[in-house]
């Protein structure tokens, strides 16, 4: 018998009772969601900058290897997207469009729409997500009622950089992905 | 071993012992930090516990959903009976890409199939990219706690195993230095990946698409570069909506480790163009635990480590201690199931003091299941010398009642208790320390009191 068919058989073989399936109702929030989205984003260690203060940080620290996949932003990218992800290993500054925020947690929705290759906000070393303001809902119920049945192949919630904790519980920046994570809202 | 023997070698190092208590209750209270800013926390946790009910009474037709969805969006699926199965897929699917060389980020799962060694017996080089699950593969050590693999160990055991391993300085224990060493040497692993695994954290029936959480990134960096993703899922691990998502991302973060969300959370639904993407149906033993009336609730487990944080034996006895893959409280109530008579100590391995229950996400009464299986285990093995010091902890503590009165009573009781079991040299695990400091007022009185 196959794999399949017998865990299928087992689970067939017990007796089952009747649980229902539990509607989401919709949850208040009783935040104002800019204010709450920001103090998500600083409380996952990012930051939420403006476009001027996304010119300064690439100004200042003199960044020549930057990718702009944001709508507006082309004069900042130096570099088009590569067929392959591991040209990417020396990319400085990815610049992403999101598609919405969470106020509650600052979650970021992104899907293969906006990043060009799957690997880039994480193989970057630094990354910038765009998110119009009017984008923010308030809680994750309202964040998968949103993305609903989009048919994306991958789609991902950013909340922050990279981080670990895992040498004596001290949080560290920049695991192995993006080594920080600014959010330009707008 | 037993667990309270093997507890007794953790206590050896009391700084250390302290240390890893403290740590965790640090967690245990982040945790409740954050529960306290979601007014509808307690109706989340219920809606969670209902969806996971729900799972498990339509497991099968879940599944071939699933299966039927994700084989729809181009994702390739297999399933294992057991272990050596799964470990049989996984390989077949290395040697036909002829990998010789793979990256592997978090998933309890190919840790309870001994993926590892069965690979590496094979020829294959595994790299787990976790930074706490590389730390411990280094030491050729399992992880010591589903969330936080490498708690038992302090910097300075790190620094020294870096320095021999990836030549960092001598001495030099500064956390981010070794997080950032590892990161030079994990970034050529990934580079140089051509297949990558990761664990599964959901698997949503509607879709056919998966989430995997991680925080360090390393799960992406590790299938984004690789030509081909396993994905080993086991089988309790589906939802039925995507909108569940919702519900359960929600809980899993802030129980884990207190923080609103993971800082990524990917949803894979097909491959990239020119890429493949495996996904692994595994039973190994679900299904003989979902036919346990008592304990087919375990299965609801989301993996977010709440119970081991809160436990007061976990937290001063060490996940070692509980020689089982998934250490703690839901250890204790999954591993019989697998091994009754190597893990008949577990069971025992507990106050039932009811932390656990309080504040798991998906309201497994873990407690409860624990004196179940003490019960299974007694009849089992009948009477002997070996479980006298058992029989007193279940005697005391193990009561229906003892724990299902209220408050006051109960106490009191352990207050009195600490002298006369902890120390009675029947006890192991409660030789060299003293019973949790029992509150002054009830949860429930703190809580009106302090709320506002
Ligand atoms: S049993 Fe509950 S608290 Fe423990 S790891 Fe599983 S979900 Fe978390």
């Amino acid at each position: 018998m196959s794999g399949r068919e017998n865990i299928l058989a087992k689970i067939k073989a017990i007796p089952r009772e009747s649980r229902l399936l539990p509607e989401i109702p919709a949850f208040e929030f009783p935040m104002d969601h800019k204010v709450a989205f920001m103090l998500s984003i600083q409380a996952n260690k990012g930051e939420v900058i403006t476009e001027s203060e996304l010119k300064d940080f690439i100004a200042i620290n003199r960044f020549e290897k930057i990718l702009n996949l944001a709508k507006g932003m082309e004069s900042l990218s130096t570099q088009p997207l590569p067929s392959d992800a591991h040209e990417l290993n020396e990319l400085e500054v990815a610049i992403i469009q999101g598609q919405f925020g969470v106020a509650e947690n600052g979650a970021i929705w992104l899907t293969d729409e906006n990043l060009g290759l799957r690997a880039l906000p994480f193989i970057t070393e630094h990354l910038v997500i765009v998110l119009e303001e009017k984008s923010l809902v308030s809680n994750m119920h309202e964040a998968y009622q949103r993305i609903g049945d989009q048919p994306s192949g991958f789609g991902l919630f950013i909340a922050g950089p990279s981080k670990t904790a895992d040498i004596e519980q001290s949080l560290v920046i920049g695991a192995h992905g993006a080594k920080s994570l600014r959010v330009v809202l707008r | 071993m037993s667990h309270p023997a093997k507890a007794s070698e953790f206590l050896q190092d009391a700084a250390k012992a302290k240390w890893h208590d403290e740590t965790l209750w640090f967690v245990r209270d982040k945790r409740d930090t954050i529960s306290k800013t979601i007014p509808e926390w307690e109706e989340l946790r219920e809606l969670a516990s209902q969806i996971k009910d729900n799972v498990l009474a339509n497991l099968y037709e879940y599944l071939v959903q699933f299966e039927e969805k994700a084989t729809a969006n181009g994702i390739q699926v297999h399933w294992a009976k057991d272990a050596e199965e799964h470990n049989q897929i996984v390989l077949s699917i290395l040697q036909k890409h002829q990998c010789k060389a793979i990256v592997k980020s978090k998933s309890i799962l190919t840790e309870e199939c001994h993926l590892n060694p069965f690979l590496e017996n094979s020829g294959v080089e595994v790299v787990d990219t976790d930074l706490g699950e590389r730390i411990v593969q280094f030491l050729n050590q399992p992880p010591s706690h589903i969330v936080l693999p490498a708690i038992h160990l302090k910097k300075r055991d790190i620094s020294e195993l870096f320095h021999e391993k990836l030549h960092t300085e001598k001495g030099n224990e500064d956390p981010a230095y070794l997080t950032h060493a590892a990161r030079l040497h994990l970034r050529e692993k990934f580079l140089g990946a051509k297949v990558a695994i990761t664990g599964v954290n959901f698997g949503v029936a509607e879709t056919g698409e998966f989430v995997v959480c991680t925080n360090e990134g390393n799960a992406d960096m590790g299938v984004h570069l690789a030509d081909v993703h396993i994905a080993c899922m086991g089988i309790e691990k589906i939802i039925p909506r995507r909108k569940d998502l919702g519900v359960f991302l929600r809980l899993l973060a802030r129980s884990a480790t207190g923080q609103p969300i993971t800082n990524y959370n990917s949803h894979f639904r097909s491959p990239a163009q020119g890429k493949e993407i495996h996904i692994v149906l595994v039973d190994n033993g679900r299904t003989d635990q979902l036919a346990r009336e008592k304990f087919k609730n375990s299965l609801k487990c989301i993996r977010c480590g709440a119970c081991m944080n809160t436990c007061p034996i976990y937290r001063r006895s060490g996940g070692y201690s509980y020689g089982s893959v998934v250490p703690g409280p839901i250890g204790s109530i999954l591993s019989p199931g697998l091994d009754l008579k190597k893990h008949s100590s577990l069971p025992f391995a507990s106050t039932l003091c009811g932390s656990c229950t309080d504040v798991c996400p998906v309201k497994i009464n873990i407690h409860e299941q624990l004196y179940e299986w003490r019960q299974e285990i007694t009849k089992a093995q009948g009477t002997n010398a070996k479980s006298i010091s058992m029989k007193i902890a279940n005697g005391i503590f193990a009561v229906p009642f003892a724990y299902k009165i209220t408050g006051a009573m109960m106490r009191g009781a352990l207050k009195i208790l600490p002298d006369s079991i902890t120390y009675s040299g029947l006890n192991t695990w409660g030789k060299q320390r003293d019973l949790p400091e029992t509150p002054k007022e009830t949860f429930k009185d703190w809580y009106k009191k302090n709320r506002s």
